[in-house]
């Protein structure tokens, strides 16, 4: 780029390096240069990092399911760990295991809930997902001696920017919550990022879902519902809408359209 | 030119600092000061930003039409940002998390507008990109400098390290949970202008009027 312009430009190039800026041309080729440069540069560094951003985001979600879990520790060694879990890939609608027809270890039901062949378009759907897919990934955890400890099921749903990606750990009857946290949000760092805040996400602890009329009645809300404490996590300060997306998600994945036939069958003591 | 080089690095740092004289970037200078590690990982990147902005888009000063410059100058900003969120994303994961949407709105971090427009469209490239990257560091230097108050008094550590044992980790110290929210960056900042204004009152700006004893007629 010349600093200076030469009296006589030379060649098609130097005259068009010289011509004035403002013309009509050249605003039009400059926007297009500039779009095409910036764009691929933008597209190499995109597919070239790939890689890299898809291990660091598959270590966290796994990090997220053993601190759900509360079997995290710093220095932990995550991939060991996580071998701990049994992965399952559930249909939602009957609550069963189809392990043979998905492998669990590769099924991704997040990209399946955009699969016309694996999930269905919602009609109903207070969570803001749009669709929803037909099968998701559940993971078990076992004691020693082999019995049932906990399970870990995926939900996510809108919040106020954003949707929440998270995982909620319930004891091995399929109604005390043991814990709630999200791995993937948008939210407002000091508002609605908050549900990431531990002493927030402690108040999941003890919940239950579901009363023993066997209504579903957990909350997130301002005051106590009638149902009880047991029911009742408190809602963020300043983060109502976020709050509300948290509310409507775990009751729309804990509901009949979610984990609801799983849960039965949890309950019932088929796994 | 009438200023060397090296003023253009040193001059933004505290003469001419764009938080606390010119008060730009505050938006994020709140939301990111809450721990050190994030206020530096995002000092970086802003300054990584500004420099590289600054320095490319007076490579084409000369070709940029008048009419879609600010257009231009976006796009070169924005790809730059986008730049910085990618790597972030791969390499350092955690603090990409924390810092969020922020990194995002590096692009409509008006210090980094600011020196495309008033400086990088008027002066060549290498005085472009030192005042770029001057103005970065005057930014981060302000954003350590939170940082460094609210975390240390906010969470009794510092890059992460406690240096102030807090009562709830069994320590003697009581964290003064109000510097972890965004509203006392906005005391800190006040206070750092308020030390710039008093170090060197030529900063103090002219009042816009006075209140005058009037005698009654």
């Amino acid at each position: 780029m010349s600093d200076t312009q030469s009296p006589e430009p030379k060649g098609a190039i130097a005259k068009f390096l010289a011509a004035s800026p403002d013309s009509v041309g050249k605003t039009i080729f400059i926007a297009v240069a500039v779009c095409l440069v910036a764009s691929m540069v933008v597209s190499a560094a995109a597919v070239s990092l790939r890689p890299v951003q898809e291990a660091n985001a598959l270590k966290d979600k796994q990090i997220n399911v053993l601190q759900v879990a509360g079997v995290y520790e710093p220095g932990t060694d995550v991939s060991e760990a996580f071998a701990a879990f049994e992965p399952h890939v559930v249909e939602l609608s009957t609550g069963e295991f189809v392990d043979d027809q998905f492998d669990p270890a590769t099924f991704d039901d997040l990209a399946a809930a955009s699969d016309p062949e694996l999930s269905v378009a919602l009609d109903d759907d207070p969570a803001g997902i749009g669709r929803k897919a037909l099968y998701r990934v559940v993971y078990l955890l076992r004691d020693e001696s082999g019995e049932l400890d906990k399970v870990i099921l995926p939900l996510h749903g809108y919040g106020l920017w954003s949707t929440l990606y998270g995982f909620i750990a319930l004891e091995n009857n399929g109604n005390d919550i043991y814990g709630l946290q999200f791995y993937q949000h948008g939210e407002t760092p000091g508002l609605g990022a908050e549900v990431d805040n531990p002493r927030w996400k402690a108040l999941w602890n003890g919940k239950k879902l579901r009363d023993d009329a066997g209504d579903l009645q957990i909350t997130v809300s301002k005051s106590q519902p009638a149902a009880g404490p047991d029911f009742y996590v408190d809602a963020l300060a300043g983060a109502t809408l976020t709050s509300v997306g948290v509310d409507n998600l775990v009751k729309f994945w804990m509901g009949d359209a979610g984990f609801a036939p799983f849960l039965a069958k949890l309950q019932a003591g088929d796994f | 030119m009438s200023q060397t080089k090296r003023e253009m690095l040193v001059d933004p740092l505290v003469d001419n600092n764009p938080i606390t004289l010119q008060v730009l970037g505050i938006c994020s200078a709140l939301a990111v000061t809450s721990s050190l590690q994030v206020s530096f990982v995002m000092a970086l990147a802003v300054t990584f930003v500004t420099s590289f902005s600054s320095f490319f888009i007076s490579c084409l000063r000369n070709q940029i039409p008048g009419s879609i410059r600010i257009i231009v100058q976006m796009v070169i900003i924005a790809s730059l940002v986008i730049l910085v969120d990618q790597v972030l994303k791969a390499y350092a994961f955690e603090i990409s998390k924390t810092l969020s949407v922020f990194v995002g709105l590096i692009i409509t971090n008006c210090i980094v507008m600011g020196r495309a427009e008033a400086f990088a469209m008027k002066n060549p490239p290498v005085a472009s990109f030192i005042d770029g990257l001057g103005n970065g560091m005057g930014y981060g230097l302000i954003l350590l400098l939170v940082g460094f108050i609210r975390e240390l008094f906010g969470n009794g550590s510092l890059f992460g390290v406690t240096i102030l044992q807090t009562v709830n980790n069994g320590g003697w110290y009581v964290p003064n949970g109000m510097l972890l929210l965004p509203p006392s960056a906005f005391f800190i900042i006040g206070l750092i202008i308020w030390a710039f204004r008093t170090w060197k009152p030529n900063q103090v700006e002219e009042r816009e009027y006075k209140i005058q004893q009037v005698e009654a007629h």
